[in-house]
């Protein structure tokens, strides 16, 4: 297309320049192949044990949804938009269906509200349960890696039932989801719901009172709460340094307001706080679903019937929920057409990216997974 | 260079359901400086266009005076028929509550060229990193998907494009995707 040469002398490609080496500094690549980084490259120098320099590097599975948003129509747009989080799928949907909803006007039924919530806390659990179980075993507890990825099939059937994917579910759409639920599914998914829980609460014996995890976890990666606030982090890591806000109290979306839950709030800041909030979050989720199922009308419409390839007006819109690493932003821009014009995703994983070398810079180099995983941080979502 | 003379974003009549805080906001900004345009009131939402030498004047005083205190996602925008990208900064307060469900969109414009060359050609911007350490990550995002150039970022590095990536800005409108 043209024949430009990158990089010009104002660009450095990270991880590339050339360095002077040094007799004590050692320069290690964590990542991007490895699984102690996800998909990333942690850039990280160390003297000894110690790292005194951490340069983040994401990209590695980078692909593009944002500019392939602006060549799909707005209904077209929903199944590959879920991709950068497969696991919490509903939830990365939900800003995109409220946006899309407020440039058409559309007005959701309360049936299809109540499915969306339920379907977004379950997605919540699961996406918990998966990024729990990656936690345990990076700590060396493959208790916990077994655990959660059983208890997790108990809300994958669910959304099976609901959805009829067991991951990539593409359920909510703008005006409502996408169909009803099966006729018995009240019974089960209560029934699931409350067995669930019961398991949660033995995560605590295994797991978050053990005193191998306590010591590896506690006062380690220490993140104040005004650094916090001025780095600009969201959900867990935010939540866990005793700043309490979470969108769905704050800035209640769909029948959030109607239902009865409370925010998880710890004031440490280390390592171990991060770890038990999305945990303590699981059992405010069960919470919601079941004051959900009881609250949810009986019968009704799950969607509005909607023109093919609907255009928005002239205008821009930003929504945001939290997802299950924390506020899940999306900016839509409207200039008439059946595309969205830019879509710009902000998602919670690039928001906490920044606390990464905030905290690994100073810890020991063994401390690291226990650091990086607790930061609830998905590298495809943050790579898009 | 005049920044918000064509502004794409219409004034909109939604004001009369914005509550008296959104107007507020927006009166104390106006009142300040004259030079800046007021897009849109709409409910928790506020639009704030401006131009780029007086950015960092209008941050500061949205972060010192207003107490909002993270940018929350920086989306650049290209506007080829402008010859224009347009960077919106969506900034949030986690210290107030009482701004809790406020955001309000600051957007800045700056020329735009047919031959990028990011970081040697006039597409460049004020960084707001040295106001909101938020931001950093976010502008190295746009510098390599737009072209902008964030003057005072330390930073202005490949983010997530990979490093042998030799074409240009691939969000800006005239990159195509094969095929489509």
């Amino acid at each position: 297309m043209s024949n430009q040469v990158y990089p010009k002398d104002k660009e450095i490609l990270p991880g590339l320049q050339i360095e002077k080496v040094d007799d004590r500094i050692m320069t290690l690549n964590v990542g991007p192949q490895h699984p102690g980084s996800g998909h990333m490259r942690i850039i990280i120098k160390v003297d000894g044990d110690y790292i005194v320099h951490t340069d983040p590097d994401p990209g590695y599975v980078h692909r593009g949804e944002e500019k392939m948003a602006e060549y799909r129509n707005y209904i077209t747009n929903i199944p590959h938009l879920e991709r950068p989080v497969i696991h919490d799928s509903c939830n990365i949907l939900y800003p995109y269906c409220l946006g899309v909803e407020e440039l058409l006007g559309l007005e959701v039924p309360e049936r299809a509200k109540y499915l969306r919530v339920i379907a977004a806390e379950l997605n919540r659990c699961v996406y918990i349960e998966y990024w729990l179980a990656i936690y345990g075993i990076f700590l060396g507890h493959s208790t916990m890696f077994m655990w959660p990825v059983g208890d997790r099939e108990l809300l994958i059937d669910l959304l099976d039932k609901m959805t009829g994917a067991r991951v990539t579910h593409a359920y909510f759409v703008p005006g409502g989801v996408r169909n009803d639920v099966p006729p018995n599914f009240e019974d089960v998914c209560l029934r699931q719901v409350n067995y669930f829980e019961k398991r949660l609460k033995e995560y605590a014996d295994v797991f978050y009172d053990n005193p191998i995890l306590i010591s590896r976890t506690k006062d380690t990666g220490v993140l104040s709460r005004e650094d916090a606030i001025k780095l600009g982090t969201t959900g867990s890591v935010l939540r866990a340094s005793g700043v309490d806000f979470d969108i769905r109290k704050k800035e209640p979306y769909d029948v959030y307001e109607e239902l009865d839950f409370q925010t998880s709030v710890l004031k440490e800041g280390d390592s171990y706080a991060r770890s038990k909030i999305p945990w303590l979050d699981m059992f405010e989720s069960c919470k919601i679903i079941r004051n959900a199922l009881k609250k949810m009308p009986k019968s009704g419409s799950v969607r509005v019937k909607l023109k093919p390839k609907p255009k928005g007006e002239d205008t821009e819109v930003y929504r945001r929920v939290e997802s299950g690493r924390g506020a899940l932003g999306m900016h839509i821009v409207s200039r008439g057409t059946p595309q969205p014009y830019r879509l710009k995703i902000s998602v919670p994983s690039f928001r906490n990216l920044i606390a990464m070398p905030h905290l690994l810079t100073g810890e020991k180099l063994g401390n690291m997974p226990a650091v990086y995983w607790s930061l609830n941080y998905w590298p495809v979502e943050a790579d898009r | 260079m005049s920044s918000t003379d064509s502004t794409e974003i219409a004034k909109t009549d939604d004001s009369s359901l914005a509550s008296d805080l959104d107007k507020s906001l927006s009166d104390s900004i106006s009142k300040k400086f004259s030079n800046v345009e007021i897009a849109y009131v709409k409910p928790d939402r506020i639009r704030v266009n401006v131009k780029k030498e007086d950015i960092i004047d209008v941050v500061s005083f949205i972060r010192d005076e207003l107490n909002f205190d993270h940018a929350e996602s920086v989306s650049g925008v290209d506007y080829p028929e402008d010859k224009q990208i347009e960077v919106v900064y969506h900034l949030g307060s986690y210290t107030d509550t009482s701004l809790d469900k406020k955001i309000i969109a600051l957007a800045t414009r700056t020329s735009r060229e047919d031959d990028p060359r990011p970081g040697n050609d006039n597409t460049i911007l004020p960084s707001l990193r040295d106001v909101f350490p938020s931001v950093s990550f976010h502008e190295r995002e746009c510098f390599e998907m737009l072209g902008v150039y964030f003057d005072g970022h330390p930073d202005n590095r490949r983010l997530l494009l990979p490093e042998d990536w030799a074409d240009m800005p691939p969000l800006r409108k005239d990159f195509r995707i094969k095929g489509r």
